[in-house]
C-alpha cells in the first residue's frame, strides 16, 4: 500500500501473540519479578544482534534479483512466494511486497503506527525505525529524513513512502551499483546493507555503508 | 552492555543457528529475547552450561521436530520453561496461566499500542 492511498489496515484488527511470543513474555514476567533478569539488559543483548543477523537474508534476496531476471520478475509479481522459495518466511503469515528502486524512483519503508517490519528478511528493526521521529517524519519529509541518513537524491528522483502493516510488509530492492558486473550473487549480497533495504541507504560498489 | 564474547558457553548450545560470522541467528524478536534471558540466567549462575545443554538436547531430540529445524527456538523456549520449573523458580501451572494472560492482553490491545499484561481483561 502506498502511503497516500490512505487505506490503513492498522485499525482493522487487534494484536495477536503466538504461543511462543506469549510464553517468552510469560517467562520474562516471572523472571523479572524474581529479580533474576533485568529487562534493560535483555534489550541490550537483543540489540547486539539485531543489526547483524536478519539483513543477510534480505541481502541474498536482493542479490538474486540482481543476477536472475526470472527471480526479479517473480519477486515483482509475488514477493511472498519468491522470498519463501529461499526459505525466508514470516511465522505470522504476513505478505511481502518488493519495491524496486529505479533511476526515477526511490522507495522508503516505514510503519507509521507501530513497528511492522519484514522480520523474515531483515531481522529485528533498528531502534530508530521504531522511534516516533522516524515514523512521523518519513511520511511528511522523506527527503529530509534521507538527508539525515546521508542520502541526498536529486530533485528529479521521486520518493515513494510505503507504510507497512501487520499483514503487508515491504522490502526495498535497491539499484545494483555500476562496476559490480564481475561479482557473483554471494559477493553482491555482501554489499547490500540493511538500510538500503529499508530505503534509508544506497548500495555502493565498494561496500561502504552509504 | 554484555558483549557476545562474554556469553560464549551458550553460543555453544547444540545446533544453534548461526550467521556466517558465528553469531546466533534469529528469525523473530522473541527468539532473541529467549536467547538473551537464557544468557542472563546462566551468567547469574541460575544454571550451569551443562545443565542447560542437557535440557535443550532433550527437547531438540524429542519427537515431532520439523525437518527444516525452523522450530529450533520453540525447543529452546520449551527447554527454558522446563528448566525454570524444575528449579522451582515458578510452577508449570503458573507459567501456563501467565502465557494465556499475555495472549489475552495482546488480543485486548489495539494494534499500534504497547502490549501490557494489565491490558488483559479482568477475570
Amino acid at each position: 500500500m502506498q502511503h497516500d492511498d490512505h487505506h490503513h489496515h492498522h485499525d482493522d484488527h487487534d494484536n495477536h501473540f503466538s504461543e511462543m511470543q506469549a510464553r517468552v513474555k510469560a517467562l520474562e514476567t516471572v523472571l523479572t519479578q524474581k529479580g533474576l533478569i533485568d529487562p534493560a539488559a535483555i534489550d541490550a543483548i537483543v540489540e547486539t544482534y539485531e543489526t547483524k543477523i536478519g539483513p543477510r537474508n534480505g541481502a541474498r534476496v536482493v542479490a538474486k534479483a540482481w543476477t536472475e531476471p526470472d527471480f526479479a520478475e517473480w519477486l515483482t509479481r509475488d514477493a511472498t512466494a519468491a522470498i519463501a522459495s529461499l526459505g525466508y518466511t514470516g511465522r505470522q503469515g504476513e505478505h511481502m511486497r518488493a519495491v524496486f528502486n529505479t533511476p526515477e524512483t526511490h522507495n522508503l519503508i516505514v510503519c507509521t503506527l507501530c513497528s511492522c517490519y519484514p522480520w523474515a528478511v531483515l531481522g529485528l528493526p533498528p531502534v530508530w525505525y521504531k522511534a516516533p521521529p522516524y515514523r512521523a517524519r518519513a511520511v511528511i519529509d522523506p527527503r529530509g529524513v534521507l538527508a539525515e541518513f546521508g542520502v541526498t537524491l536529486p530533485e528529479s528522483i521521486k520518493i515513494r513512502v510505503w507504510d507497512s502493516t501487520a499483514e503487508l510488509r515491504y522490502l526495498v530492492i535497491p539499484e545494483r551499483p555500476s562496476g559490480t558486473e564481475h561479482l557473483d550473487a554471494e559477493r553482491l549480497a555482501d554489499l547490500v546493507t540493511r538500510d538500503a533495504m529499508i530505503g534509508t541507504g544506497l548500495v555502493s560498489s565498494s561496500g561502504d555503508v552509504r | 552492555m554484555t558483549t557476545p564474547d562474554a556469553i560464549s558457553p551458550l553460543v555453544l548450545s547444540p545446533g544453534l543457528p548461526k550467521s556466517r560470522e558465528g553469531d546466533p541467528a534469529f528469525a523473530e524478536p522473541w527468539q532473541a529475547e529467549a536467547f538473551a534471558m537464557t544468557v542472563q540466567l546462566h551468567e547469574k549462575g541460575v544454571f550451569s552450561w551443562s545443565e542447560w545443554a542437557e535440557v535443550l538436547s532433550q527437547e531438540l531430540y524429542g519427537p515431532g521436530r520439523r525437518a527444516d529445524a525452523s522450530d529450533y527456538y520453540d525447543c529452546w523456549v520449551a527447554a527454558l520453561s522446563r528448566l525454570v520449573t524444575e528449579l522451582s523458580i515458578t510452577s508449570r501451572a503458573d507459567l501456563d496461566q501467565l502465557t494465556q494472560r499475555w495472549q489475552e492482553a495482546a488480543e485486548a490491545t489495539p494494534h499500534g499500542a504497547p502490549i501490557r499484561l494489565e491490558n488483559a481483561p479482568g477475570r
